[in-house]
């Protein structure tokens, strides 16, 4: 008899959770796995508050409420549509390239380019929502790439040219036309019914994210061998082997769901995803070194700026995308 | 009336232009003032300080902030004169003139008086983009009859770089804020410009938008 009721009730709670997913017109697996994303958080959430009573961590109480904030965020302009959804990574472009540039040394005299490099973002995203893959990909890496150096002759100031000229390019590269990638997953050809595009995304972002904490988590419990000293003394061979393996493994099993790879080609994305992510994080590393700050801004509390969140997906972005693009398109 | 122009002002411009096209790095920000009577000590490098400054304080409160500024400038046409007073609320100080201190800083002390909080950029005019120019000794004046006042330092630094002297084209850049330490028990003025330039230097380097190449 209670295992009657036990059945009913789960029954009647799974078809509750389907009924919501049709309203919100997200697919059942990605509905899913965005329930087990809020339930991790529930999980870390309930964790900190038990540590929190025994000795308050101000910095991981922020940084798992500004989770709450992106995670909040990012589910909600996925549940109104993919065009808010693109406008949103497209937004994120803008935080990025504008902290990145508010950061780094730049003359007075590139404010116009800046203001081109800006103009950029709304269309290189444009060209994602019209679906135009052939100029999605060379708009930056060829126009704008010619059009900047040349917007800053006009102005005239040579001295420091190179160097400005560099730095941006570099900036709109990393900002605008890495992060893009993730809209554009949005707008591929559906190769997978049960989770549609938003599976792609929720599978690239979860997987960049997920690795920095397990090679956090690897690299403080096991951590012996410095990798990078010189650039990040906390970073170990432990932590990053760990956050291999458990990538690897956790994309191979769940990409069936979320894409349309094969538990195979899931494992290569992982070790994909891993190890790139660890890059787009150095790389970044190197930066804040350079300027001799700790974090790129304060715009999310416990984790720093935009560009501290975001610096592995840098990296995880046009490689994941272009292994999927490879594979199925 | 011209509380709730304010309150517009600020929710309707003031903060989408500060915290969407611009960005702050806020530190310090416990150090904050939010009741006066007190002076807020910043330097200033873009018409965007006070700007800034505004967004940093809740909706309900922004009618207590009174910036100083120079009279021959925000009074000079009707139209910005009637922004500038109505809208902004600045206390005028005419540069031109000689004028007796007390004569010359009558409002800034009613303000005081009135427990309000006045902006004040110590360094006068906008300088260069980023460079700070000759602290001016009018704050010590403007002390001397109201030695009670707390004065709090705070330093922008980007603004300069979004929107600079002259220029009318605005380019987004995050700007920092950084709060510091009220200053107390000030018995000159070279001891208080002394201390104010003392703890800019200070606060500069705590920006995460300076970089070691911009000399001050």
């Amino acid at each position: 008899m209670p295992l009657l009721f036990l059945f009913y009730t789960v029954n009647s709670f799974i078809i509750m959770i389907n009924n919501i997913s049709v309203f919100l017109d997200i697919p059942q697996y990605s509905f899913y796995f965005m329930l087990f994303i809020l339930s991790l958080l529930v999980v870390a959430t309930a964790i900190q508050v038990i540590l929190g009573l025994k000795k308050p961590n101000l910095e991981l109480r922020q940084r798992i409420t500004s989770w709450w904030w992106i995670i909040g965020l990012l589910f909600l302009v996925f549940s109104i549509g993919t065009n808010t959804a693109i406008i949103f990574f497209g937004f994120i472009s803008f935080l990025a390239l504008k902290e990145f540039l508010s950061i780094v040394h730049i003359r007075q005299s590139d404010r116009s380019a800046i203001f081109w490099a800006y103009l950029a973002i709304p269309l290189q995203y444009y060209w994602v929502t019209i679906g135009w893959y052939g100029l999605f990909i060379i708009f930056i890496p060829v126009y704008l790439f010619l059009f900047l150096p040349l917007r800053m002759v006009l102005k005239g100031d040579t001295d420091g040219f190179i160097k400005s000229a560099g730095i941006l390019q570099w900036a709109v590269m990393l900002n605008v036309f890495a992060i893009s990638h993730i809209a554009f997953l949005l707008i591929l050809p559906e190769k997978n019914a049960m989770a549609g595009n938003i599976g792609l995304v929720l599978f690239l972002l979860f997987m960049t994210q997920f690795n920095d904490v397990s090679q956090y988590v690897w690299g403080k419990t096991l951590g012996r061998h410095k990798i990078l000293p010189k650039v990040s003394p906390n970073k170990t061979w432990e932590g990053f082997i760990g956050g291999l393996i458990t990538i690897t493994l956790a994309a191979g099993f769940i990409a069936p769901y979320l894409t349309p790879m094969t538990m195979q080609q899931g494992f290569v994305a992982g070790l994909l995803i891993s190890a790139s992510g660890f890059i787009g994080d150095v790389v970044i590393s190197s930066v804040k070194r350079d300027l001799q700050i700790k974090d790129c801004g304060n715009l999310l509390p416990g984790h720093g700026g935009i560009l501290d969140r975001i610096d592995s997906l840098i990296y995880t972005s046009p490689l994941f995308f272009h292994y999927i693009y490879y594979l199925y398109y | 009336m011209n509380r709730i122009i304010k309150i517009l002002f600020v929710l309707l411009v003031v903060r989408p232009v500060v915290l969407i096209l611009l960005g702050l790095n806020v530190q310090n920000r416990n150090k904050l003032p939010l009741n006066g009577p007190a002076i807020i000590a910043a330097n200033h490098n873009s018409h965007l300080d006070t700007m800034v400054v505004f967004s940093l304080y809740p909706l309900l409160k922004v009618h207590k902030l009174r910036p100083v500024a120079a009279a021959d400038y925000f009074l000079s046409n009707p139209l910005l004169a009637w922004f500038s007073t109505n809208v902004i609320g600045i206390i005028p100080l005419s540069r031109s003139g000689r004028r007796k201190p007390q004569e010359l800083f009558a409002e800034c002390h009613e303000a005081i008086d009135n427990g309000d909080i006045l902006i004040l950029f110590p360094e006068g005019t906008r300088g260069k983009p980023e460079e700070g120019s000759t602290l001016k000794r009018g704050i010590f004046h403007l002390l001397k009859e109201r030695p009670a006042t707390p004065i709090i330092p705070l330093v922008t630094h980007g603004l300069g770089r979004a929107l600079p002297k002259g220029e009318a084209l605005l380019v987004p850049f995050n700007c920092d804020i950084v709060i510091g330490d009220t200053l107390v028990d000030v018995e000159s003025s070279t001891e208080l410009l002394a201390e104010l330039t003392d703890s800019y230097a200070k606060l500069l380097n705590d920006c995460l938008t300076y970089n070691t190449t911009d000399e001050i």
